[in-house]
C-alpha cells in the first residue's frame, strides 16, 4: 500500500503524520510505503498512490485528485489514524 | 537520545507564558524566538504567516497546538525550533483543534534536515502523559528535557 501524506510544505506537518501513520499501519500488520509531498507537489505524488493523507482545510484543495484522500484532524491520534487507515484498506 | 535539543531550542528560542492577541500574534512570536535564537530572519516569520494565510490553519495538527513552519529557503539560518506557550490560548480558525496554547516554530534548511527532531517532538507530544507535563513546564530546560525523553527529575 502506497500513502502520501500532503501538507503545505512537505516538512513538518507531513513528517509527523507519516511517522505516526507508520506506526499505525504497523499495528494494523498492513506492509506499506509511506511519504510525504508538498501541496503543490501533491498532484504528482498521487500518482500510483493508494491513499492520500492530510488535513481537512488542504483535503479541499486536493477535491479534484485521483487518490482517495482522507482527512486526519489530529495528527498526534494514534487512535483515529489507526481508523482513518482502516477504513481505507485495499480490499483484497 | 543523541538530539541536541541545546542547539535546536536554546533558552532564546522559548517563550512561556507569551500574551498574543491573536493567531497572528502568536506565530510572529515564534517567528521572533526562531530569530533571536540565530536560526532564521525576519523573512522566515513573515513567510509563516503567508504560508497561513495561503493554505489556512492546516499547521494547527493537534488539540492546542500548532507547527508553525515556511519553506526551507535561505531566510534559515540554522535548523531549529522555538516554543511559544501562550498565557491565553488563541484561536486559528480550526473546526476541531482550536484554541492553540502552544506554538512550536520549526526552521528547516531541507526537507531531511529535521528529521531528528521531528521524530523526537512528534513521541513527546502523541505521548499523554508527556504532553500534560510539556504543557505546563515552567523554564526552557524543563521543555528540552521531556522532548529529549528524560522524564525523571
Amino acid at each position: 500500500m502506497n500513502v502520501v501524506c500532503v501538507c503545505g510544505m512537505g516538512i513538518g506537518t507531513s513528517i509527523i503524520l507519516k511517522m505516526n501513520a507508520e506506526k499505525a499501519l504497523g499495528r494494523l500488520g498492513v506492509p506499506a510505503t509511506v511519504t510525504t509531498s508538498d501541496i503543490s507537489a501533491a498532484r504528482g505524488a498521487a500518482q500510483g498512490a493508494d491513499l492520500i493523507l492530510t488535513s481537512a482545510e488542504l483535503a479541499e484543495k486536493l477535491a479534484d485528485i485521483s487518490a482517495p484522500v482522507a482527512v486526519v484532524n489530529n495528527f498526534m491520534d494514534a487512535t483515529e489514524i489507526e481508523t482513518v487507515l482502516s477504513d481505507h484498506l485495499p480490499r483484497s | 537520545m543523541a538530539l541536541d535539543l541545546s542547539t535546536a531550542l536554546p533558552d532564546a528560542a522559548v517563550k512561556l507564558g507569551f500574551p498574543a492577541a491573536d493567531w497572528r500574534a502568536a506565530v510572529i512570536a515564534a517567528g521572533d524566538a526562531l530569530v533571536s535564537s540565530g536560526a532564521t530572519t525576519d523573512r522566515y516569520t513573515q513567510e509563516m504567516v503567508a504560508a497561513i494565510d495561503r493554505l489556512g490553519p492546516y499547521i494547527v495538527i493537534a488539540p492546542g497546538i500548532a507547527i508553525a513552519h515556511a519553506r526551507p529557503s535561505d531566510a534559515v539560518l540554522r535548523s531549529g525550533l522555538s516554543w511559544v506557550r501562550l498565557e491565553v490560548p488563541v484561536a486559528f480558525g480550526h473546526a476541531h483543534n482550536d484554541p492553540v496554547g502552544l506554538v512550536i516554530g520549526l526552521a528547516a534548511r531541507d526537507h531531511e534536515d529535521h528529521l531528528e527532531v521531528m521524530s523526537a517532538l512528534a513521541g513527546a507530544l502523541a505521548d499523554r502523559g508527556l504532553s500534560a507535563a510539556l504543557a505546563t513546564a515552567d523554564t526552557p530546560a524543563r521543555v528540552r528535557e521531556l522532548l529529549a525523553g528524560d522524564i525523571g527529575d
